[in-house]
């Protein structure tokens, strides 16, 4: 039985429209590479570490290339043949380059066949490497008791990883299913991803390889504990997006940020380099196992929640479009939407609840990730409990599979201990006092709520088809989403946008889609199938 | 009711009884010996009657508590002065009407949010066409000129800017606060105004939710806003501190300042 009746017929058409949209985008996808993706080749190869100025091996090595001109053929090619011709491992490589002993333009081209071979060698050993993750994440979550959905979500943030662990297995044990450091503010512009373990940040926490393992065993430990597993996010964007991924495949994290135009439109990132750089780090996402937050809730922040609410479910096609094109599957795509309309708006929850229901509809099969009020929130925490009760209910009304939980102290500082422990006791109160309301309710026929939806519907879809007209990319230039303005060729990042000489080679793609698109690919589990929870969103069907 | 300015006390149920909440954690296993030490530290703190009301683990190794008690304090308000704004705050129509007159042209405001700071909110609600709880804002002004230069802009970059375009105002917005990063980048930008020598020659504003005009002035600021602040009270501010100093020194202007 549909739950709100919404015309279906526009959603196959908004549908389409995505799909020409991501089409349109994928010649230039293919056609270039990014420093970004050449470094995240490097670290997929098992190249990690820094030289004695702090600066990654995998920098150092791809901006060596780049500056000789290489990078169109691929650092896979070049260091592969730098390997043969030298008689040493990429590590030793890559140190030899850092102390000038090796340079690019004394090492001559291989014999493509050969690289290949030496390259593969090495790169099944860590897709075998992830897979073993995958497959260890999914027998702790077969092994534990889960939760049921909403799932609760909280963050740490205190720029310290061992203080953010203390915080971490306090929400744990407060009930939190899931945890998300946040990054210091700027890590999205750093065009390296900083090393090892540390304890000084703004706003956040570094997201560095070593931050990422020592949070994932204080999160297992505590996991054990309690019984449950408890999920690790990160932020796999700005200008390193696939190598976030790819450490966050390694060191198995759970879900990644990972919005595909967020990083143009809020950071101001070029747009080709997003582009280009989202792809591979959902493909990375997609081989991991990993589930995609996208970032439509960020529309809110700078856009009215209940006039542009149109662009939230226009961005959710267009990012589930593009992460389809990227080998993840439904369950995997965690499109965002949020609890922001003005809370002096009368029947405000009804709208709410009426996009939160219209994107279960459309997007039945996808973990949808609610974002509490943010935008509203004004340091009066009464009321801001309050509000964050409300959009409890709505999430656990509409069915939402991720549930960031709102913290009464938004707007004043990162969450507080307490602060925390306060919104999942929230959660908990309410999501277990209205488990069930979901089943006993239906809405009116033609109500306000109807309508909403279907109002939301159709402005998302005339938008979709006149970008599908126009591209993705010229629609960003005239400001279409988030009533911002980005150049294709402005922003940051561009000079590490290069075009792919025909003999281009970066073994990981091919190799990833093949056992993506397989069929005894084994399924990561969303949820636990022994007590019927089932993946995505089975329960809610 | 008669409330003594120089003695004032916080009302609960009646008139000087004192009365406060607060809530806190202490990071110790939650028991009677904590409820204890929850009492005792609010005692320290200047309250009486102090009742644990409320204790709860959290994790087994911190109690958060809800405390009520009568507060021994009182402040004398008579005494007290803050610094605010020198401004009378005018409507859209006002301000454009009053940069007309007094000033004669386009007043010229250079916007960021600097630093490491990502947070726009701020700025652009200020700036932007769009503005903020149903006022335009200053983009939107037939007599301003504005430039919003977005986020995480080094500060600069910002000054580069205000010195291309000959900016009147730079506005500098300021969200995140953790650990004082916002002190440290605002003194910055100040110290660099400064040593480009305009400093006479440009208004320093700073906004964000933990901006007060007393912080402001204290940086070397010429003002500082708030959370709640309207487009128009930034807009007033300037355009009234800018016919001011064109007045002092003597510029051309074509009316009379008040």
């Amino acid at each position: 039985m549909m739950r709100l009746d919404i015309d279906m017929t526009l959603v196959d058409r908004a549908r389409s429209a995505a799909g020409r949209i991501a089409d349109g985008i994928q010649p230039t996808i293919d056609a270039y590479t990014t420093t970004s993706i050449e470094r995240t080749v490097l670290r997929l190869l098992g190249l990690n570490g820094v030289d004695e100025n702090d600066v990654p091996l995998p920098n150092i090595v791809v901006d060596q290339a780049q500056a000789a001109g290489l990078l169109e053929d691929g650092i896979a090619y070049w260091i592969g043949s730098a390997m043969l011709h030298q008689g040493l491992s990429l590590s030793e490589i890559a140190n030899a380059l850092a102390r000038e002993e090796v340079s690019f333009d004394r090492i001559p081209r291989s014999d493509h066949d050969t690289v290949r071979r030496v390259i593969e060698h090495e790169a099944t050993r860590v897709c075998s490497y992830i897979k073993g993750r995958r497959l260890q994440r999914e027998r702790l979550i077969v092994g534990s008791n889960s939760s049921t959905p909403p799932y609760l979500y909280v963050i740490v943030a205190t720029g310290n990883i061992y203080e953010d662990v203390i915080q971490a297995k306090a929400a744990a044990k407060c009930g939190a299913d899931i945890i998300a450091v946040i990054r210091s503010t700027g890590q999205s512009l750093l065009d390296y991803v900083p090393y090892g373990p540390t304890t000084e940040g703004f706003g956040g926490t570094y997201a560095t390889q070593a931050n990422f393992r020592i949070m994932r065993e204080a999160l297992d430990a505590v996991g054990r504990e309690c019984g449950r597993y408890i999920r690790l996010v990160n932020y796999c964007s700005g200008l390193c997006m696939p190598e976030i991924a790819t450490m966050g495949a390694l060191e198995r994290l759970d879900m990644m940020l990972n919005d595909a135009m967020y990083g143009i439109l809020f950071r101001n990132i070029n747009m080709q380099r997003t582009f280009i750089d989202q792809h591979f780090s959902r493909m990375i996402n997609a081989y991991a196992g990993v589930v995609i937050n996208t970032g439509e809730d960020n529309y809110l922040t700078t856009s009215d929640a209940y006039q542009e609410a149109h662009t939230v479910l226009a961005s959710q096609f267009i990012n589930e479009a593009l992460a389809l094109r990227s080998g993840l599957t439904p369950w995997q795509i965690g499109l965002g939407h949020a609890y922001e309309m003005d809370p002096d708006m009368t029947d405000g929850f009804l709208y709410e609840l009426a996009q939160a229901e219209m994107a279960r509809i459309i997007f039945p099969e996808a973990p949808l990730k609610y974002m509490p009020p943010t935008k509203h929130m004004t340091g009066n925490i009464f009321k801001g409990h309050l509000m964050d009760a409300m959009f409890n209910l709505a999430g656990v009304i509409s069915g939402q599979t991720i549930q960031l939980l709102g913290i009464l102290t938004e707007h004043v500082h990162t969450p507080h201990l307490q602060d925390r422990y306060l919104a999942i006791e929230n959660a908990k109160y309410i999501m277990n006092n209205a488990r069930h309301l979901r089943q006993e309710i239906t809405y009116k026929k033609d109500g306000i709520m109807e309508k909403r939806a279907n109002e939301v519907l159709a402005k998302a879809t005339s938008m979709l088809e006149q970008v599908a007209a126009i591209s993705l990319m010229s629609a960003i230039e005239d400001g279409m989403f988030a009533s911002v303005k980005r150049e294709r060729t402005g922003g940051r990042g561009l000079d590490g946008v290069i075009r792919k000489s025909e003999k281009y080679y970066n073994p990981f793609p091919e190799m990833f889609m093949q056992e993506l698109t397989s069929l005894d690919f084994s399924p990561v589990l969303w949820g636990d199938p022994v007590k019927g929870q089932g993946r995505g969103s089975e329960q809610w069907k | 009711m008669e409330v003594n300015m120089t003695r004032v006390r916080p009302y609960g149920d009646t008139l000087d009884d004192g009365y406060m909440q607060l809530s806190f954690t202490l990071p110790v296993q939650c028991n009677a010996e904590a409820r204890k030490a929850a009492e005792l530290l609010a005692e320290k703190m200047g309250l009486e009657d102090v009742k644990v009301v409320y204790s709860h683990n959290i994790a087994d190794i911190f109690s958060f508590f809800v405390v009520y008690g009568r507060c021994i304090h009182s402040v004398d308000m008579t005494a007290i002065e803050i610094p605010k704004v020198d401004a009378d705050f005018m409507s859209y129509q006002e301000i454009n009407g009053f940069i007309e007159k007094h000033i004669a042209r386009r007043i010229v405001v250079v916007a960021a949010c600097t630093g490491t700071d990502a947070h726009t909110v701020g700025i652009d609600a200020i700036i932007n066409m769009k503005g903020y709880r149903g006022e335009y804002g200053l983009e939107r002004y037939p007599w301003f000129t504005t430039y919003n230069l977005g986020s995480q802009v080094p500060n600069e970059d910002l000054l580069a800017k205000a010195i291309q375009v000959n900016a009147d105002a730079i506005l500098v917005s300021q969200v995140v606060t953790q650990r004082n990063i916002h002190i440290d980048n605002l003194t910055h930008l100040a110290e660099l105004v400064e040593a480009e020598g305009i400093r006479d020659k440009v208004l320093l504003i700073m906004g964000g939710p933990r901006i007060s005009h007393e912080l402001a002035i204290e940086l070397g600021y010429d003002a500082g806003f708030g959370p709640g602040t309207l487009p128009s009270h930034v807009g007033s501010f300037i355009a009234q501190a800018l016919a001011r100093t064109m007045r002092n020194s003597g510029e051309q202007a074509r009316g009379v300042y008040p």
